[in-house]
């Protein structure tokens, strides 16, 4: 009962987390809440009783996947456009 | 016993997690987060650690050892891109 | 219960309240500069109490939980403080309640000390 408990409140955390993440324009935002998804989904892992991928999601999420996309956002624009997507929509459609 | 000590250990954990999100969402600057974001990376060790106490395996800890030595890079690379050095 | 377990159970125990309580002042604080006090010192020895009644109640873990709390106490000052110049770098300073607040700022010399921007940070 106990862990069902604390499973409800982690995959909520972690859907709250998602939802932040897609729906932000300030895209270094997004990537602390990758962070945060990343961290409750090591949790969630360990509680389904896989260390190992808990081991490799808490080394890859964290770490690498926070430094490139910083890196990334260092090198192109930290605010998302709307004029920018629909740009790109327009595009595809053609 | 030790299980009540375990309930209420586990429940302020969940709380505290709980209070570091609503600060996540409603915090003005980007600072804000990232301390937040920090503060769910410790509440997180010390749950795995005491999780794997609750499910008696000796190589769980092992997790909580790599979020230990890893957790603190993202922050720091936050830091210094907002402070113009990375 | 023996002597070990009595240990590790009051051990638990503050632990868990000083990592509730550090994440109280993550959300009622009003400054930033408070919110990382709270944050970060609260939680780092919350963590360490923990890990601590942990090695405690389970003898033979001992030396991992030891590595663990140096771990951490390592790690956790160094991003607070990466974070706080960063912030400050930024040109966010501290809530103040004085007006008086070119005498209060003891970083002056250090960082040139702009007026307060406007400024997204």
């Amino acid at each position: 009962m106990m862990a069902f408990i604390l499973i409800l409140i982690l995959l909520a955390l972690m859907i709250a987390a998602s939802v932040y993440a897609v729906r932000q324009k300030d895209l270094l935002y997004a990537v602390i809440a990758t962070g945060i998804i990343s961290l409750v989904l090591s949790i969630l892992f360990y509680l389904l009783q896989a260390p190992d991928v808990a081991l490799t999601e808490a080394a890859i999420g964290v770490a690498l996947t926070t430094i490139i996309f910083v890196i990334t956002i260092r090198n192109t624009v930290r605010m998302e456009d709307e004029s920018d997507k629909n740009k790109n929509i327009k595009s595809a459609a053609k | 016993m030790m299980t009540y000590i375990i309930y209420i250990a586990f429940s302020l954990m969940a709380l505290g997690m709980i209070m570091s999100a609503i600060r996540f969402v409603k915090g003005p600057t980007a600072g804000d987060r990232v301390v937040a974001l920090d503060t769910l990376t410790t509440i997180g060790v010390s749950a795995l650690v005491l999780l794997a106490f609750v499910f008696q395996r000796f190589i769980y800890v092992d997790v909580a050892l790599v979020y230990a030595v890893l957790g603190f890079i993202g922050v720091i690379v936050i830091a210094r891109y907002l402070e113009g050095a990375l | 219960m023996s002597i070990m377990e009595i240990i590790a159970g009051i051990l638990i125990i503050i632990g868990s309240i000083f990592l509730f309580l550090g994440a109280l002042g993550i959300y009622r604080m009003p400054d930033i500069y408070n919110r990382l006090q709270a944050g970060t010192k609260a939680t780092t020895l919350g963590a360490m109490s923990l890990i601590l009644g942990v090695g405690f109640l389970e003898p033979t873990w001992m030396l991992k939980s030891l590595v663990l709390i140096i771990f951490i106490a390592y790690s956790n000052p160094i991003s607070s403080h990466a974070l706080a110049r960063a912030t400050y770098r930024r040109g966010h300073y501290p809530l103040i309640l004085s007006d008086d607040k070119e005498n209060m700022d003891a970083y002056q010399e250090v960082v040139p000390h702009e007026k307060e921007k406007e400024e997204k940070i």
